[in-house]
């Protein structure tokens, strides 16, 4: 089990670092550079006043060398400029080239400085991560439970009338993205045109104040669209268990229905369902960024919008690494998860 | 609860059952107009071919039909009282509890995710209402009893922690714990290795009789049903068309589909020149598609036009002198059922030509990762095979016999390329081939050595017709310049395993399991094959069929002198068509020579023991009784010393230990017969025959 | 002119689909009364899911090509008409032109153009991108997945690992990442085109190859002739305005511009490219799955054994047996596609501001959500119909196909 979980750590370190190198590459190609020199310095600059500009703040080395002062594993770079002053990334404002350490990069705990934010990455990273893992909290804690009652329901006589209907109530919400479903709430439940007006169209005060009032409609638009995969996940699941041959052994044996169903199908039939809950994390992650912008909602996605939006290269390199790792710890926790759940697999 | 009250009438009384599965186009009936009784402590045999509706029975009896089936008529009383009229709450008493049952599949029906002693001890919880300790001192108790080795690991490990027999053994141990009066068995051992099967029955038959139990056994195989019951019930199509204690069945048949189905076994007797089996003609009529009349008429020898098909239900009938024997014939008073048997032709014994295939020390190690899934550093090897050596002629049949786990299918694919050999030779024609990879053997050696597969419903591609099938192999092995001469060749083929050629046409969903088979020989003998692996052709066949899928392998050998490679667990056909055998255990040859040699003294012990495991369906041979302890080691981790020598009942023979040291050489008897055993002359030569015929 | 009123804009919507309807009742008799003899397709019109599912997506498919065709629209879905902004639905144009439609059947938009004529029109893009890209997708998956499964070993875990990392990459980043207009002006899109629509003609000539080797004399004409008309779609499709890749800093040459007869707008292709390539791994997943279980099969086996290649064998004893399932999960995975197109839309990646698609719609129609609804309900319920008709038609062919 050890020597599994340290396999499993290094792929995901490996994959960590393939994907981090993508978007950093994707990130530092030159028409983003150009962008941010131009936004950065003026929108009239000259190619050469771009290129001095590139060039002082270290943009033009190589990529991997570039990669690896982002990393933290080479000494970042440093500009002597004609006057003899140094500048570079790790030299922050009020500290001399003497003071400043040699190596600034994410293993450093040095993430960057946001051009649109005017704030340390890290900073405004953990601000909106915060934010984001209180909507999710949320959003787990009314999805899974429901997801699986409604699989489990869905699954436990196939083909019943209960069955039929619920399928039907999955499937249509399966086919409900976040932006549909959004905006049909919003219509329904916050517009003067309907005018039920139950729940506010807008989730911005929900960050000082999370309350019913204005953080429903946003855990529901996310609720809804992932519960219907995970439902029929585990119907599917549960409707196979159902079938197998030990079912029934157990039903000939004398168990009864509701102990059928409890004790020996559900065990079985939610080993399936959970690496699917884990492994909806990047698919999460979406329709969080979607809601976070449909309700205005600040929060990690809304940063990923914005930071993507205005060409703010730290900031985005720092969101990709968080939303990289994230997913690939869930991945992480699914495999670990099925090992343990599937006693056949844990102990051979 | 309690059992019911005392009651001393048959347990069971099904009485003019008929079951029917109800689909979105028709009523498929299943079971029509079945009766049978079984009395107290009586072990009752339902036997028939698949699809003869001997497990709806079953399912019938249990009240478990699922939703599309239905019983249309009839009633099944167990101890008296009507199943159909219980409520559920009633029902679900009785099961587990007075009824219970064992299945085919030992692994599936077992919970993967439960431990077994929990499994185990749920039933007497459920039904008496036991606590947890009493229920453990239970499950130990039975698993005691069902001779498995430290029963309280047992109880704490889960399914698949186990081998298959033991598998078998706990679902034998939790029918038993709360000591129902009627067990119902379906195939309970069809999983199972013929030595495992063996002990399983042993264990059943001693534990019927420990526990007072009335049995139910369901099974397609004659032999076994002979060891096990006292009474037998023959099912064709959904009927019972004979019913009897064993020895009338056996002896006295009265009914054709009887006598045709002991004529296609292979029995000690047969041989296939000499007597060959009959097979029943045509084929097992589909649930909607029966006859008017007697289902059996079509086929059967004795079929009288304008009374056998007339449409109406034939009853059965007492058969006068024998004790409640009955039979669902119209004839069965004037056929002289003591006739002998008009022998098919008598087949010329073809002498076997010259040496074509020659193996020579091969031996095939596998490199594994010991756990698959964790992965980790340290590998182990598995000797698939060791030190195999023997020469096969033209036209000779050489059997390859052994369970699961011996070697026989890794060396098949040695030989076809699949796999190159890690040391040793395969000379085919006096050319090495045993490093040559399939991809890199010409031609004509690919179509000289092909194969026959043994599951009939995984050997052809179902989404290609069988013409375009076979047109394919004739493709690949350069038969025939155009497009026509290759039809033409492969309507030939057709001809050739006795398939109409409009089969040409036919996707493989619309044939049956023997005529698949069949197609998957003309596709190997497309390349006018000479050397044909047949990896248990017939094994998933039903009895019937087998014969003559087996006549048909027997008849192109014959015609094309081919050198057939059969490879089999089942010790009956290989006695029947074999002309030398190669007995195999965990990657050793451990017997070889020719048919008379191997099945008579002196055996290899191991030859010995599979001798006695295998059943047979007569009632005149006697069998000496050995049962083997324990399950086939794994080959990943075999034994040290002789590879049999942890289950080896002669072991105590050899001095100091020998047999778990060193493995014995491989000796020579004498006329080709060699034996790989460390024990002496002297007692191999004391060894008596396993199997003896009372009139001899 | 009085506004319409419900009824009314119900029923003059339903006239202006009725080409529509006669083709879905004419395909629908046609596929009953010969249901028995179409296989799979057939056996859909047993089971009512599937057939609800199929109307709905046949539904849209027929609404985009007529829409397509300018036979259901009523207005221009660019045009701008005075005084139609953000008008209710049945609202009367204020001073119609000889000859145009008197009214806006969902009213306008923000912008003053026409809800109902945009709605058609968006059917369009998705009905002409997602199916596509998804059949793209699973040539990719395919021919990548089937020697993964079928090989195993080092290759299958290098490709894994490739797939697991694309896997991995939140969505919605990838694509702020592959369809801003700078990255675009880099030409990756286009080296990433190149590659991907290089699949299908692997593809086929490998699939027409393995079949016909034997037989030379048939072989090798077919086989010219199908690259050579692959090769120039593929030349078609690729190449723009004379150019493989066009940048400032670098160009490749392509088809000259005299023989390009078709350019795929720069954004389309982003958007098409970016969709497959996040499809294909799933399927490459699915497909690699299929492999290692139908490879242990005994046909499998027999190919081996009268030495057919390892394409022969993928591609005609493994594929052809794998169908059912990828079929249900294509059906699923157009419904996927079309709802990564909205959400490309929504963010307003890749597709032109002004295109009708309805992601796009919805971004727009949003801002104005609590005061007009029209804008944004109309696209919404056309997605949600679509998509939940291509589960329904799924899970139809999924419950049809395992009866067998």
């Amino acid at each position: 089990m050890g020597v599994f979980i340290l396999r499993r750590v290094g792929v995901m370190l490996l994959t960590a670092l393939c994907l981090t190198f993508v978007v950093f590459f994707m990130t530092n190609l030159y028409p983003n550079l150009e962008k941010l020199a131009k936004t950065q310095g003026n929108f009239r600059m000259s190619d050469e006043a771009v290129a001095t500009w590139l060039e002082r703040g270290g943009y033009l080395q190589s990529t991997p060398k570039k990669y690896l002062e982002w990393i933290g594993l080479a000494p970042s770079y440093r500009h002597v400029a004609e006057d003899g002053t140094v500048t570079g990334r790790c030299i922050q404002p009020g500290m001399t080239a003497e003071e400043a350490p040699r190596y600034c990069g994410i293993l450093q705990g040095y993430w960057g400085y946001s051009t649109v934010f005017r704030d340390e990455v890290g900073n405004i990273i953990a601000t909106r991560l915060g934010l984001t893992g209180y909507l999710m909290f949320w959003v787990m804690l009314i999805m899974v439970p429901s997801a699986l009652i409604l699989g489990v329901l869905a699954g436990m006589r196939e083909g019943s009338a209960m069955d039929r209907s619920l399928s039907t109530v999955a499937i249509t919400t399966t086919a409900t993205p976040e932006y549909v479903s959004g905006v049909l709430f919003i219509a329904i439940f916050s517009s003067s045109a309907v005018g039920l007006k139950w729940f506010k169209g807008t989730a911005t005060s929900a960050m000082e104040n999370p309350n019913f009032e204005n953080f429903t409609l946003p855990v529901l638009t996310i609720v809804l669209y992932g519960m219907g995969y995970i439902a029929r996940m585990t119907r599917a699941s549960m409707t196979e268990v159902m079938t197998a041959q030990y079912i029934r052994t157990a039903r000939l044996k004398g168990v009864s229905f509701h102990n059928i169903v409890l004790k020996h199908a559900l065990r079985n039939a939610l080993i399936a369902p959970f690496t699917v809950i884990m492994l909806q994390f990047p698919w999460l992650l979406n329709g969080v960024v979607i809601v976070e912008t449909l309700f205005n909602y600040k929060g990690f996605g809304w940063t990923l919008v914005q930071a993507a939006g205005n060409n703010d290269i730290e900031l985005l390199l720092g969101v990709s690494v968080v939303s990289v790792l994230v997913v690939l710890i869930t991945q992480l926790i699914s495999d670990i998860g099925y090992v343990y759940l599937n006693p056949r697999i844990r102990i051979s | 609860m309690s059992k019911l009250a005392d009651y001393d009438g048959p347990i069971l009384e099904i009485d003019k059952l008929s079951i029917s599965f109800f689909t979105r186009l028709r009523e498929i009936p299943a079971v029509m107009d079945f009766s049978v009784t079984v009395q107290p402590g009586e072990a009752v045999g339902l036997v028939g071919e698949s699809g003869c509706g001997k497990s709806t029975v079953a399912l019938g009896v249990m009240q478990d039909l699922g939703k599309n089936g239905r019983v249309v008529s009839g009633s099944i009383r167990f101890k008296g009282r009507d199943l159909a009229e219980m409520t559920a709450e009633e029902l679900r008493d009785i099961r587990g509890n007075e009824i219970a049952m064992i299945y085919q599949e030992p692994m599936a029906s077992l919970n993967p995710a439960m431990k077994i002693g929990k499994q185990l001890m749920e039933v007497p919880m459920i039904h008496e209402g036991v606590g947890q300790k009493e229920a453990y001192a239970r499950a130990l108790e039975v698993v005691t009893d069902v001779r498995l080795p430290d029963p309280e690991r047992m109880l704490n490990s889960y399914p698949h922690q186990l081998s298959g027999g033991q598998q078998q053994r706990i679902v034998i141990a939790m029918a038993l714990m709360s000591k129902p009066s009627l067990l119902i068995l379906d195939e309970p051992t069809t999983a199972l290795d013929v030595t495992v099967e063996a002990a399983v029955v042993d264990l059943v038959k001693d534990l019927g009789k420990k526990y007072g139990t009335s049995m139910l056994f369901i099974s397609h195989n004659l032999g076994l049903v002979l060891e096990t019951c006292d009474r037998l019930c023959v099912m064709y199509s959904g009927e019972a068309v004979e019913r009897g204690s064993i020895h009338d069945v056996f002896d006295e048949m009265q009914h054709p589909y009887t006598q045709a189905l002991f004529r296609s076994i292979p029995l000690p007797g047969a041989d296939k020149n000499a007597r060959p089996l009959v097979a029943i003609p045509g084929n097992f009529p589909l649930p909607h598609e029966r006859p008017p009349g007697c289902n059996f008429g079509p086929r059967c020898d004795y079929f009288e036009a304008g009374r056998c098909d007339v449409d109406q239900v034939i009853p059965m009938r007492p058969v006068p002198g024998n004790d409640r024997h009955e039979t669902r014939c119209l004839r069965f008073e004037e056929i002289d059922w003591n006739a002998p048997l008009t022998l098919a032709e008598q087949k010329e014994k073809s002498a076997p030509g010259k040496v074509v295939l020659k193996m020579d020390n091969l031996k095939k190690y596998y490199e594994v990762a010991a756990n698959a899934l964790f992965g980790g550093g340290e590998k182990k090897v598995v000797k698939a095979n060791e030190t195999l050596s023997f020469e096969a002629r033209e036209s000779e049949t050489l059997a390859i016999v052994g369970e699961s786990g011996c070697g026989k299918s890794t060396f098949a694919k040695v030989l076809m390329g699949l796999e190159t050999a890690t040391e040793g030779e395969i000379l085919l024609d006096g050319r090495n081939i045993e490093q040559t990879p399939i991809e890199a053997r010409d031609t004509r050696t690919i179509s000289d050595v092909q194969m026959v597969f043994q599951n009939p419903f995984d050997t052809l591609n179902p989404s290609m017709t069988v013409g375009r099938q076979i047109m394919r192999a004739l493709e690949i092995f350069q038969v025939g310049n155009s497009e026509a001469e290759r039809r033409q060749k492969m309507l030939e083929l057709l001809d050739l395993v006795k398939l109409p050629r409009a089969f040409a046409n036919r996707m493989p969903r619309q044939l049956s399991g023997g005529q698949k088979q069949r197609v998957g020989i003309a596709r190997a003998f497309a390349g006018g094959a000479r050397i044909v692996v047949a990896d248990e052709p017939v094994s998933a066949l039903d009895v019937s069929v087998q014969a003559a899928v087996t006549d048909l392998l027997m008849e192109i050998q014959r015609k094309e002198k081919t050198t057939l490679l059969f490879i089999s667990h089942d010790l009956s056909i290989v006695r029947y068509l074999s002309d030398r055998v190669m007995v195999m255990y965990l990657g050793h040859v451990v017997e070889l020579g020719d048919t008379e040699q191997v099945f008579s003294p002196p055996y290899h012990p191991y030859t010995e023991a599979l001798l006695s495991a295998v059943p047979i369906a007569d009632t005149s041979v006697e069998k000496e009784h050995i049962v083997l302890e324990g399950d086939i080691p794994s080959a990943m981790d075999p034994p040290p010393g002789c590879p049999f020598q942890t289950r080896c009942r002669w072991k105590s023979e050899v001095p100091g230990n020998l047999c778990e040291r060193e493995v014995p050489p491989q000796r020579q008897l004498g006329k080709g017969h060699q034996i790989k055993c460390h024990l002496d002359d002297a007692t191999l030569a004391r060894m008596t025959p396993v199997i003896k015929t009372a009139a001899e | 002119m009085e506004p319409l009123g419900t009824f009314e804009i119900t029923l003059r919507i339903l006239y202006q689909l009725s080409p529509v309807w006669v083709t879905l009742v004419i395909l629908f008799i046609f596929s009953i009364a010969f249901k028995r003899r179409l296989g799979l397709y057939g056996k859909l019109f047993d089971s009512p899911i599937g057939m609800i599912g199929f109307g709905m997506v046949m539904f849209w498919v027929f609404t985009g090509i007529y829409g397509a065709m300018d036979m259901i629209v009523t207005h221009d879905p660019l045009a701008q008409l005075s005084g139609m902004k953000n008008k209710a639905p049945g609202t009367p144009l204020r001073n119609p032109e000889e000859g145009s439609y008197p009214y806006y059947l969902l009213g306008g938009d923000n912008l003053a153009r026409d809800v109902f004529s945009r709605l058609v029109k968006g059917a369009w893009v998705v009905v002409q991108i997602a199916p596509l890209a998804t059949l793209f997708a699973f040539m990719v998956g395919i021919t990548l997945g089937l020697p993964a499964g079928y090989y195993g070993g080092r290759l299958d875990v290098f490709l894994s690992f490739l797939a697991n990392l694309i896997l991995a990459f939140p969505v919605i980043l990838l694509f702020y990442l592959l369809v801003t207009p700078e990255i675009v002006a880099t030409g990756v899109p286009n080296y990433m085109a190149i590659v991907l629509f290089l699949f299908p003609i692997v593809f086929v000539t490998v699939l027409l190859n393995t079949r016909y080797y034997t037989r030379p004399k048939l072989r090798n004409p077919l086989l010219a002739g199908v690259l050579v008309i692959a090769f120039w779609l593929y030349l078609q499709t690729v190449s723009n305005g004379g150019y493989l890749v066009n940048t400032p800093t670098f160009s490749l040459w392509g088809l000259p511009r005299v023989l390009d007869f078709f350019d795929i707008p720069g954004g389309i292709l982003v958007v098409f490219v970016s969709v497959v390539f996040v499809n294909s791994p799933t399927v490459f997943r699915i497909v690699r799955g299929l492999t290692m279980d139908i490879k242990t099969r005994d046909y499998v086996a027999a190919a081996q054994t009268r030495g057919e290649g390892p394409w022969y064998i993928m591609l005609w004893e493994i594929l052809p047996n794998a169908r059912g399932p990828l079929i249900v999960d294509f059906c699923l995975r157009i419904g996927y596609t079309t709802i990564l197109l909205g959400t490309l839309g929504f963010f307003g990646l890749g597709l032109p501001p002004e295109s009708p698609d309805w992601g796009s719609t919805i971004n727009d129609g949003r801002k104005l959500l609590s005061v007009y609804l029209h804008p944004a309900l109309a696209p919404a319920f056309a997605l949600l119909t679509l998509v939940l008709g291509l589960n329904l038609l799924a899970d139809g062919l999924r419950e049809e196909s395992l009866k067998d």
